[in-house]
């Protein structure tokens, strides 16, 4: 099952801090978000606004066209997967996934057919009949997220479901939980603080900031042409060069760039580190010298300081086959087509 | 030397602690007529003695009675109170849960006056019920801080999930959070019945014909020593060790896992 989330201009209020400032998100029935941001962000208190543990001061959700604003949580078609699972440690895993059947007057050999089939899916059949702790985190994890899916919700919310597990397990469990989604086709709402987590698992990436939404889009177009410098900033790694609008052209230390300036006054532009080469092709940033770099495997991550601004350091994707080392002069440019400039306020 | 000092302090203090209770225990076998030394024997006369009495075996009767009734209903509404106290912010909490503890400070003398006022202005008889009222009087705070000290974040965030799965209320604290807190909830339990079962001076003023054990051994007492006491004593001792016994694997048991 599955359903339409509509947030209608939602404002949220702990005393005197305003956790949430005007939300307005349309998700679409079987639509996969991640709500991402650093922690303060709000989207922990969106996420429990949409679960019904928060009421919010302001505005209304609607879920399928209902509103849900003040229904309490076990009456939502919404289920969630905890941040610490929140499994019930005194219950089979069988039980556990069966409990929200269980309350919903489910007769027991339904209930443990369905329990045994959610099971399936996430791969824990084997051992329906073992305690939550003799697992290991991952499996933890992936009992939450069977049980949060036996009852059938029309939204599935997860409050950084992965953020307890190893790299190489969150990277496995991304896949999975994707997966997962395509599998039963409910709309799932993820709260994260990984970008790559995000990127990689998201049909739409919404960016969070202060309570508001400074950006929500699919994951490339967030990545590669964010709506703030914020979101610019949160989505990876950057160089930020300092600029001024002048005429109606962008005027950096580096030259004038070809681009409308998004404001008057203060600018910054901004390159992502895969979009800087050594060369002359593109917009220009002069003779730089290298002053650290790192392998990483698939690319060589590269200091360098441009001769033209001695304070800035420039942070470059280079392939490995370039061989830079510390104390190169190299010219550099940045590809212009994904370069970005904000308004520096 | 320095590893025989701390064993044998280990010693003179296990003695000290347990040499009246091994006294007591070796001399409700003795095959004469008084409890001292010389040991003769060993004999089971005084316990046959005990166990064909009726007036002894009614009050231990009574006395389990009492104990398991009053300590059920202690941890029950220590049980309620520390729930509503944990998950609710109700105005002057902090003052509450004081005044639910601060009755272990006050003398079970005076607990027993008290009641014995009240439940004489009220025109009520004295009766096992009322010594069992005093019970709970006594244990509940003790039931009440044990079971909230275990109150944390994790049942906390388990009766979350159970409400987001469609628990209503009552499911939530039969299903969840009872279960989870069943070590807190069993040695509150244990405890309050180890606690009730010897309690001597709320039962004796709180009851009238149908007595408890302890009261019953007081008025055993007032003809003279015995092997008889030492035999009664043994038991009311034996049920104590079980009680504790059942703390042991029940909660520490569990918690070794």
């Amino acid at each position: 099952m599955t359903a339409s989330v509509t947030i209608d201009a939602v404002n949220h209020w702990f005393g005197t801090f305003q956790a949430l400032r005007e939300i307005a998100l349309e998700i679409e029935a079987g639509e996969y978000i991640t709500l991402l941001g650093p922690s303060g962000c709000g989207k922990t208190t969106l996420l429990s606004v949409l679960g019904g543990f928060v009421d919010p001061s302001k505005g209304r959700v609607l879920i399928g066209g209902t509103d849900m604003t003040h229904v309490p949580p076990a009456k939502r078609p919404t289920t969630t997967v905890f941040q610490d699972y929140a499994l019930f440690p005194h219950m089979s895993l069988r039980d556990n996934v069966a409990f929200g059947l269980r309350m919903a007057g489910i007769g027991r050999a339904e209930r443990r057919r369905r329990a045994d089939l959610q099971l399936d899916l996430v791969g824990l059949v084997g051992e329906a009949h073992k305690r939550p702790h003799e697992l290991s985190g991952g499996q933890r994890q992936r009992v939450a997220l069977a049980r949060a899916l036996a009852v059938e919700p029309d939204v599935l919310l997860l409050d950084e479901p992965l953020g307890a597990l190893d790299l190489k397990l969150r990277r496995s469990m991304q896949d999975e939980l994707k997966e997962i989604q395509r599998k039963v086709g409910t709309t799932f709402v993820h709260v994260t603080h990984d970008q790559e987590e995000a990127m990689a698992i998201a049909d739409r990436i919404v960016v969070m900031n202060a309570g508001r939404i400074e950006d929500a889009g699919p994951p490339e177009r967030v990545y590669s042409a964010p709506a703030t410098l914020f979101a610019a900033g949160f989505m990876g790694e950057m160089t930020r060069l300092p600029a001024t609008a002048r005429d109606g052209i962008v005027e950096t230390p580096f030259g004038l760039l070809e681009a409308a300036p998004p404001s008057a006054g203060d600018l910054v532009v901004c390159v992502r580190p895969e979009a800087i080469r050594i060369g002359a092709d593109g917009f220009s940033l002069g003779e730089a010298r290298v002053t650290d770099t790192a392998f990483f495997g698939t690319h060589n991550r590269v200091h360098l300081v441009a001769d033209a601004v001695p304070d800035l350091t420039i942070v470059a994707y280079l392939a490995p086959a370039e061989r830079v080392a510390e104390g190169d002069i190299v010219p550099l440019a940045a590809d212009p087509a994904s370069i970005r400039v904000f308004p520096a306020r | 030397m320095t590893r025989f000092l701390p064993l044998a302090y280990l010693a003179l203090a296990f003695a000290f602690i347990y040499l009246p209770v091994a006294a007591l225990v070796l001399f409700s076998f003795q095959d004469g007529r008084l409890p001292v030394p010389p040991f003769e024997g060993p004999s089971l006369q005084w316990y046959a003695d005990v166990l064909g009495d009726d007036d002894i075996v009614e009050a231990l009767v009574n006395s389990l009675l009492v104990a398991l009734g009053s300590s059920a209903i202690a941890v029950m509404l220590g049980f309620l109170a520390a729930y509503g106290l944990a998950r609710h912010s109700l105005p002057g909490s902090v003052f509450l849960r004081g005044l639910l503890i601060a009755p272990i400070t006050v003398s079970y003398l005076i607990v027993g006056l008290g009641l014995l006022i009240v439940l004489q202005r009220t025109g009520i008889g004295l009766s096992l019920w009322t010594a069992a009222i005093g019970h709970v009087v006594i244990n509940l705070p003790l039931a009440f801080a044990i079971i909230y000290a275990s109150m944390g974040a994790q049942q906390q965030n388990a009766e979350r999930a159970a409400r987001d799965l469609g628990a209503g209320e009552v499911e939530v604290v039969l299903l969840v959070t009872a279960p989870m807190l069943m070590p807190a909830l069993l040695a509150a339990f244990f405890l309050s019945v180890t606690l009730s079962w010897d309690e001597f001076i709320i039962a004796f003023l709180l009851t009238r014909f149908d007595i408890t054990l302890p009261v019953e051994i007081w008025s055993m007492l007032r003809s003279g020593l015995s092997p008889r006491l030492n035999a009664i004593g043994s038991f009311v001792f034996l049920v104590s060790v079980t009680a504790v016994i059942l703390i042991e694997l029940t909660v520490f048991g569990r918690r070794r896992r």
